[in-house]
């Protein structure tokens, strides 16, 4: 009901504009064309320079409104680049924006119809040409220069003494993957994924390597000020591991591993207290479209100190070993599926 | 309103007025091969221009629908499930499957369906025959059959949204695998197959269209008019359609090889695939899912300069007619658009900076990207100089102009954010994307599509539209767009992923509740505001104020010599002559010279 009465409420709205348009129309007529123009055209011309000024003030509120929200201070050494990064952009863009915004209202509210004034032919000047060639690519030789440097710095090669972590993204959650206390990932196939069979990732039990491989999944753990290297793949479909906080992202691509790095600079504690909110997780978010799912595919990075992740990590079993032991009450031991023909398996290093 | 027309009525002295029964090329003609399977370009256009119309008011619908989730995620709206159904909006709600749909759709349709084939469609039918003095296309039957093409393509869009599993809703770019595999996505079973086949046929219609403009502005042009004599229009549609001629075969074959891994069990983009769905794993191994986005976006980048650089031309000729003025640096307009194009096929995989890209091929990216801010600020400064000491008359077309020039400065400026790798890990895949494609390209490309139909819509229908309307329709668009995507940067700067159709969850995005309340009930407003311009146009068609003189605006170009409802092959006798550049405003004292004006003695050229 409340339905019908809004459109019927749209339905009046419209017959009115349009009988005021119809109406004004024909005053325009009765007054005279040159002078109905002139008057609209003054009122535009007001409605230009009026724009502008509230556009100003709306651009400088809206920012004082929103600048609280948008995340703060980076958790991340590489956030820290990207943010000077940010900054510098803006600087050189907005002092662009405002001049560029400024010049065009006022030009079009300056410059408006006048009987008395005629318009200056002007129709180029390479000089000026010039000028707005050459300060724009200098601005920009600025703001490349800049951005490569962060970007290589940022995309460089991983420390050594960087802990690895495996990240794997599937329909509509995250699967993590620690190497275990012989520190190497042991190989996978996709074929032997299996969720019945507690094997999400198509470990190969074959490779000994495996079967200290800790895999969990959502909660992806890892110790403040040590670098963390991801290396990042998906079961299905193209997803993405987005984590705000520490300005980092990279999509999960099936088949083609893709890696990045970062040092976390304060455990979930910390940021816990930093931002006042007691329910402060990192959130992984999943940046590229996966599905109907793809906007509840949340994950959590727990940023903690040495002691508590190594008590985690004691906690954790082997992969490998809890699928043993699910088997072992039907199946005599050692009959772990049999893959050995899967000589050319996928290495994840 | 032909206020114009009476302030500078004295000009019109040169050419003749009354009325003018041309019957050339009108004669034999029935309803069919008049209205509906006609050859004449004009015709041609107006098919195309309210098509595009059609698919504006379905596209930007689709928009509310979303609006009012993204706003009120709880809410629910038992209307929407008497509408939709139980199991697109179920209890009211709109369902995740639905919801995908609705964005892919709408993407799909303002960008290909509006803003290419209702832009192009439109203004390059238009104006270039009356714009270079020609009587029609190179080819009107293959210009017909360009139309019919997108007629096509539109029918089988349409009726995949009536598909009993949904239509496409994978994104509007269809990235493989998820296009590719109907178990890991409901709008990847029939609805994928119908998305292909249409934007299969779109492509044959904008090659069809591509090459007739081409040839047609190359071979065609009346005598006296050389290239550099041609109107920035012409300019901006000749490098469109090049453009579109190179690049749209490339998306073609990226869809064919789609068509292949969804049918004939290629392996092109698919490898190492296990669905949840089915407990089962793929065969599939050793295809690239990175490829595709390689060819999508081949197409995909210049296809936003496709959209673009035709708003860019309908600007500088409506900016230079009513601030009564010559475009500001003629040769240096020519030249940044020849600099975008090229540009154009060089920048593609900035898209691509956080797919696993190797950085140095990134690092070439965002040189090449970086550069075409370039040719953009050289053009913004012309038009700014443009307007500078005009004698500027607002006529709705020039206000749309205006605002087109201020919200491609300010999408513009974040394309350098989004163009830098550094800052695009923080910002890909963000509402900072959004609010920046939907201010520079739909935005921009919208207003300066609005400039061309109040600006040209007397030459279409020999009929004035209401002025009023057309402020009222102005402002609130102008003001609504920056007030729906400005403050959408914001929510990016905080990371706020797009495609997502709830936040409330997510503890880093659930600050923009009321925000995004606001952003849709703006939305929703600004759309609103588009119907009435729809009623204007066709209210006018019919009861508009007529026409009276043959060149209301006072403007040089050669469609404004032709009959005021120019019949097939636009001039009666011979096409007119061309003896200088388009826009001598303001010059020697006088208001404005026609092309077809010999050049007087002494007088310099400019």
């Amino acid at each position: 009901m409340s339905t019908f009465f809004l459109l019927l409420i749209l339905l009046l709205g419209f017959l009115i504009t349009f009988q005021i348009a119809k109406a004004s129309e024909y005053v325009g007529v009765l007054k005279g064309e040159k002078k109905n123009f002139e008057q609209h055209n003054r009122i535009n011309g007001f409605l230009m320079i009026v724009f502008l000024v509230l556009g100003l003030i709306g651009v400088y509120w809206c920012n004082e409104l929103f600048k609280g929200r948008i995340l703060g201070e980076s958790a991340s050494k590489h956030g820290e680049e990207i943010d000077k990064m940010l900054y510098i952009t803006i600087a050189i863009t907005g002092v662009v924006f405002v001049a560029t915004q400024i010049l065009l209202f006022w030009f079009a509210y300056k410059y408006q119809y006048s009987e008395k004034r005629k318009a200056h032919y002007f129709p180029h000047d390479n000089r000026l040409e010039v000028i707005w060639t050459v300060v724009p690519a200098i601005a920009l030789t600025v703001l490349v220069g800049f951005g490569l440097f962060y970007w290589f710095r940022i995309t460089g090669d991983a420390p050594q003494d960087a802990m690895q972590i495996e990240v794997t993204g599937k329909q509509f959650g995250w699967i993590f993957r620690y190497p275990g206390k012989d520190g190497v990932f042991g190989k996978k196939y996709y074929q032997n994924i299996s969720d019945k069979d507690n094997n999400q990732l198509g470990l190969i039990w074959d490779d000994a390597a495996t079967h200290d491989d800790i895999v969990v999944g959502n909660e992806m753990y890892c110790v403040v000020n040590k670098p963390v290297k991801l290396i990042i793949g998906s079961r299905d479909v193209i997803h993405d591991v987005g984590l705000v906080y520490f300005r980092q992202k990279m999509d999960a691509v099936p088949g083609t591993p893709t890696t990045m790095w970062f040092v976390p600079k304060f455990t979930t504690d910390e940021m816990k207290k930093k931002l006042g909110n007691p329910d402060f997780e990192y959130e992984i978010s999943c940046d590229q479209m996966c599905g109907r799912g793809h906007y509840t595919m949340r994950g959590i990075v727990k940023v903690v100190t040495e002691d508590e992740y190594k008590l985690w990590l004691a906690k954790q079993k082997p992969n490998y070993a809890s699928v043993m032991q699910d088997k072992a009450p039907a199946v005599p031991a050692g009959a772990a599926p049999a893959d050995s023909t899967k000589t050319t398996a996928a290495i994840i290093k | 309103m032909s206020n114009e027309a009476t302030l500078h009525g004295h000009t019109e002295v040169a050419i003749a007025h009354g009325e003018h029964h041309d019957g050339h090329g009108e004669h034999h003609q029935t309803f069919i091969t008049k209205y509906v399977f006609s050859q004449d370009h004009k015709m041609i256009c107006k098919q195309f221009l309210i098509t595009g119309m059609i698919w504006a008011i379905i596209g930007g619908l689709m928009s509310v629908l979303f609006r009012l989730q993204l706003g009120y995620p709880d809410a629910h709206f038992k209307f929407l499930e008497d509408i939709l159904g139980s199991k697109w909006a179920k209890g009211g709600q709109i369902q995740p499957e639905f919801y995908y749909a609705l964005v892919t759709m709408h993407g799909t349709i303002l960008v290909f369906f509006v803003l290419t084939g209702g832009l192009s469609g439109t203004f390059a039918n238009f104006l270039i025959p009356l714009q270079i003095g020609a009587r029609d296309m190179a080819s009107p039957f293959l210009n017909m059959l360009s139309y019919w093409f997108f007629f096509a393509a539109s029918i089988v869009m349409f009726s995949s949204l009536f598909l009993a599993t949904g239509p496409a809703s994978g994104g509007w770019t269809s990235y493989a695998p998820l296009s590719a595999l109907g178990d890991a996505n409901e709008g990847s079973k029939a609805g994928m197959d119908y998305w292909l086949i249409a934007m299969a046929l779109f492509v044959v219609s904008s090659l069809l269209g591509g090459l007739n403009y081409i040839s047609t502005i190359l071979n065609m042009r009346t005598k006296g008019m050389s290239m550099t004599r041609l109107p920035l229009t012409i300019w901006a549609i000749l490098f469109t359609a090049i453009l579109g001629v190179l690049s749209f075969p490339v998306l073609l074959s990226g869809f064919i090889l789609l068509l292949f891994d969804r049918h004939a069990g290629t392996s092109f983009y698919l490898s190492d695939i296990f669905l949840s769905e089915t407990g089962k794993a793929l065969s599939n191994e050793g295809g690239s899912a990175i490829l595709y986005q390689h060819l999508f976006w081949f197409l995909g980048h210049p296809e936003v300069y496709i959209i673009i650089l035709p708003a860019m031309g309908l600007v500088s000729e409506v900016m230079a007619v009513n601030a009564r003025k010559p475009i500001f640096g003629y040769m240096a307009m020519v030249g940044s658009l020849f600099a975008i194009t090229i540009l154009a096929f060089l920048v593609w995989a900035h898209h691509m900076f956080v797919t696993g890209l190797n950085p140095f091929l990134g690092s070439v990216f965002v040189l090449l990207t970086l550069l075409i801010a370039v040719p953009s600020a050289i053009k913004v400064f012309n038009w700014l100089t443009t307007l500078w000491r005009g004698n500027i008359r607002f006529t709705p077309a020039m206000l749309f102009a205006i605002g087109f020039v201020s919200t491609f400065i300010s999408g513009g400026l974040t394309g350098i954010f989004l163009g830098n790798s550094t800052l695009d890990i923080q910002l890909h895949d963000t509402y900072f994307v959004v609010a920046h494609f939907h201010i520079v390209m739909g935005v921009s490309g919208i207003l300066g599509m609005f400039a061309g139909i109040y600006h040209w819509y007397p030459k279409m229908y020999g009929r004035y539209m209401n002025n009023t309307l057309a402020y009222i329709h102005f402002w609130v668009t102008f003001v609504g767009a920056y007030l729906i995507f400005w403050p959408m940067h914001y929510e990016g700067l905080a990371g706020m992923p797009r495609r997502y159709m709830d936040y409330s969850n997510w503890i880093s995005f659930n600050q923009f509740g009321g925000l995004n309340r606001f952003i849709s009930t703006v939305a929703m407003i600004t759309f609103a505001v588009q119907l009435l311009f729809i009623f204007n146009f066709f209210y006018s068609m019919f009861k508009g104020r007529r026409v009276m003189t043959r060149n209301p605006w006072g403007s040089t170009t050669l469609e404004w010599t032709a009959p005021i409802r120019p019949g097939h092959g636009n001039w009666p006798g011979e096409i007119p002559e061309v003896h200088r550049w388009p826009y001598d405003y303001s010059k020697d004292g006088r208001e404005f010279i026609p092309q077809t004006e010999p050049l007087g003695a002494g007088e310099s050229t400019h």
